[in-house]
C-alpha cells in the first residue's frame, strides 16, 4: 500500500486545492495519519473511495477525540538594551535574555475515520478532521454519503461529543436520550451528582461521595 | 389447626386445608415471568429456562411477551437510564400480584457500571423488589433459587392483615411514577416512596 506521504501527492493530484497534513505517529505501528481539511474533505472521501489503486471501500471505524485549550510555556530568547558596570564605567549593552512565555492553543473536536480496501486487501488509512473550535464552530461534513457504515458511527459521535455532522440523512442521538443537553466524551464533562449512597466508597468515589454529603450539609444548613 | 393432626387426617383420607394455603399454593405454582432481558443476564435467565436447569419444574415455563400477562419481572441485567423509564412503565402494566427478581450485580446495584453516567445504580431506586441475586453473572442455580426464595414468600403471605399482598390491599400504591429523562440525568433520580436513602454507618 501506499505510504501517508505518497497517498497525500495522490489527494493533491486529483484535488490540488485540498489542504492536507500528514500527521505522524513516533510508535512502533508507525500508523501515520492525514489531516483533511473540512471544505474539501467531502471530495477527497469521494477520491479514496474511488481511486483505483487505493480503492478505500470499507470505513471500519470513526470516533472522536476532544482538545481542550492548552496552554504552553516556551522559553524564547529576546535582544534586550541592559546597563551594566564594567571596569567602573556604565555601559548599556544589548543582550539576548531569555524569557518564559505563555500561549493557549486553543482546542478543538476532532473526527478519525479508519478505512480499509476489501478489494485491495490494505488498510488502514486513517483520515482526520478538526472543527474550529469547541463551542459554537462545531461543524464537519459528513462522510455519509460516501461510506454508509458511518451514519451510525457519525451519529455517536454527534451524541457523545457534540460534532454537527452537515449532509448526515439523520443526525439524532444515538446512546443518549433526545432531551439530553450534555454531550458525556467531551473532557469538561460534569457527572450528574449522584453519590447519595455509597457503601463501599473507596478513592475517587470517596471524594465524590464526601462531597455530596457535604453539600446537603450545607443546603439543610442553609434551609433550617 | 394442628400439622400433626392433618397428616393424621391425610392417612385417613381426609385432606384438610385452609383457603390462604389453597390460594397460594396456587399462585407460586405458575409464576409466569415476562419475556424480557436487559444484558448478559438474560442469557443466563434463558439458560435456566431451558432442559439443563428447566424452570418449568417451579411452574414457571410460560414467558409472556406481554406485561399484562405476566405476573414476574426479572430484570436481567444493566438498567441504563435510557431504558429506566420503559421499565418502570412496563412495571406499571403488569396486574397484580406482580413481583420483581433483581437478577446480578447491575440489576441491584449499577454493578461494574455504577460509576457511568448513564447507568441507573440499581432498579429498587424506582420499583419495589422482591428477590434481590448478586453474581455477574449469576448461574442459572442463583436464579432458581431467587425463584424457589419468591416462591416460599408467596406461601408466608396473609391473604388478610398486615403484609398481606398488594393487590388485597385497596390503600397499597398501585402505579409507579415513571422517571422523566431530564436535560442531564433522571428526574427524580430515586422514587422516596420505595427507596429512602439508606445511611450508611461508615464513611
Amino acid at each position: 500500500m501506499k505510504t501517508a506521504e505518497e497517498i497525500k501527492a495522490a489527494i493533491l493530484a486529483a484535488v490540488p486545492e485540498a489542504a492536507i497534513e500528514v500527521v505522524a505517529n513516533p510508535s512502533v505501528s508507525g500508523q501515520h495519519s492525514l489531516r483533511l481539511d473540512p471544505s474539501h474533505a467531502f471530495a477527497v472521501a469521494k477520491f479514496l473511495r474511488d481511486d483505483a489503486e487505493l480503492s478505500l471501500d470499507f470505513l471500519s471505524n470513526a470516533t472522536g477525540v476532544d482538545w481542550l485549550d492548552k496552554e504552553v510555556s516556551e522559553k524564547v530568547k529576546v535582544p534586550r538594551t541592559v546597563t551594566k558596570t564594567v571596569d567602573g564605567v556604565e555601559t548599556t549593552v544589548e543582550e539576548l535574555v531569555e524569557e518564559t512565555r505563555k500561549r493557549t492553543i486553543p482546542g478543538c473536536l476532532e473526527a478519525v475515520y479508519h478505512l480499509y480496501s476489501v478489494a485491495k486487501g490494505h488498510g488502514p488509512v486513517v483520515i482526520r478532521m478538526r472543527t474550529g473550535n469547541r463551542t459554537d464552530r462545531v461543524q464537519l461534513p459528513s462522510l455519509t454519503p460516501v461510506w454508509r457504515s458511518a451514519e451510525f458511527q457519525e451519529r455517536e459521535i454527534f451524541d457523545l461529543f457534540g460534532i454537527v455532522f452537515t449532509g448526515h440523512p439523520d443526525l439524532r442521538r444515538l446512546l443518549m436520550w433526545d432531551e439530553f443537553k450534555d454531550h458525556p466524551m467531551r473532557r469538561d464533562y460534569v457527572e450528574p451528582d449522584d453519590f447519595e449512597y455509597e457503601p463501599t466508597a473507596h478513592d475517587e468515589v470517596l471524594v465524590r461521595a464526601q462531597a455530596h454529603r457535604a453539600r446537603l450539609a450545607a443546603q439543610e444548613g442553609s434551609g433550617a | 389447626m394442628d400439622d400433626g393432626l392433618k397428616i393424621e387426617l391425610g392417612k385417613q383420607g381426609v385432606f384438610v386445608t385452609t383457603l390462604s394455603e389453597l390460594y397460594n399454593w396456587g399462585r407460586r405454582n405458575s409464576i409466569w415471568p415476562m419475556q424480557f432481558g436487559l444484558a448478559c443476564c438474560a442469557i443466563e435467565m434463558i439458560a435456566t429456562t431451558m432442559a439443563r436447569y428447566d424452570l418449568a419444574r417451579f411452574g414457571a415455563e410460560v414467558f409472556r411477551p406481554s406485561p399484562r400477562q405476566a405476573d414476574l419481572m426479572i430484570i436481567s441485567g444493566t438498567v441504563t437510564k435510557k431504558m429506566a423509564p420503559q421499565v418502570v412503565r412496563l412495571y406499571n402494566q403488569m396486574a397484580e400480584p406482580r413481583y420483581v427478581i433483581a437478577m446480578g450485580a447491575c440489576a441491584i446495584s449499577g454493578g461494574p457500571f455504577k460509576q457511568g453516567y448513564n447507568v441507573l445504580k440499581g432498579i429498587d431506586r424506582y420499583i419495589p423488589v422482591d428477590v434481590h441475586i448478586p453474581g455477574c453473572p449469576p448461574r442459572p442455580e442463583a436464579l432458581l433459587h431467587a425463584f424457589i426464595t419468591l416462591q416460599k414468600r408467596i406461601d408466608a403471605q396473609h391473604l388478610t392483615g398486615e403484609g398481606r399482598p398488594r393487590h388485597l390491599d385497596a390503600a397499597a400504591q398501585g402505579e409507579f411514577p415513571v422517571p422523566v429523562q431530564g436535560e442531564h440525568d433522571l428526574e427524580p433520580t430515586s422514587n422516596p416512596g420505595v427507596w429512602p436513602v439508606p445511611i450508611t454507618i461508615r464513611s
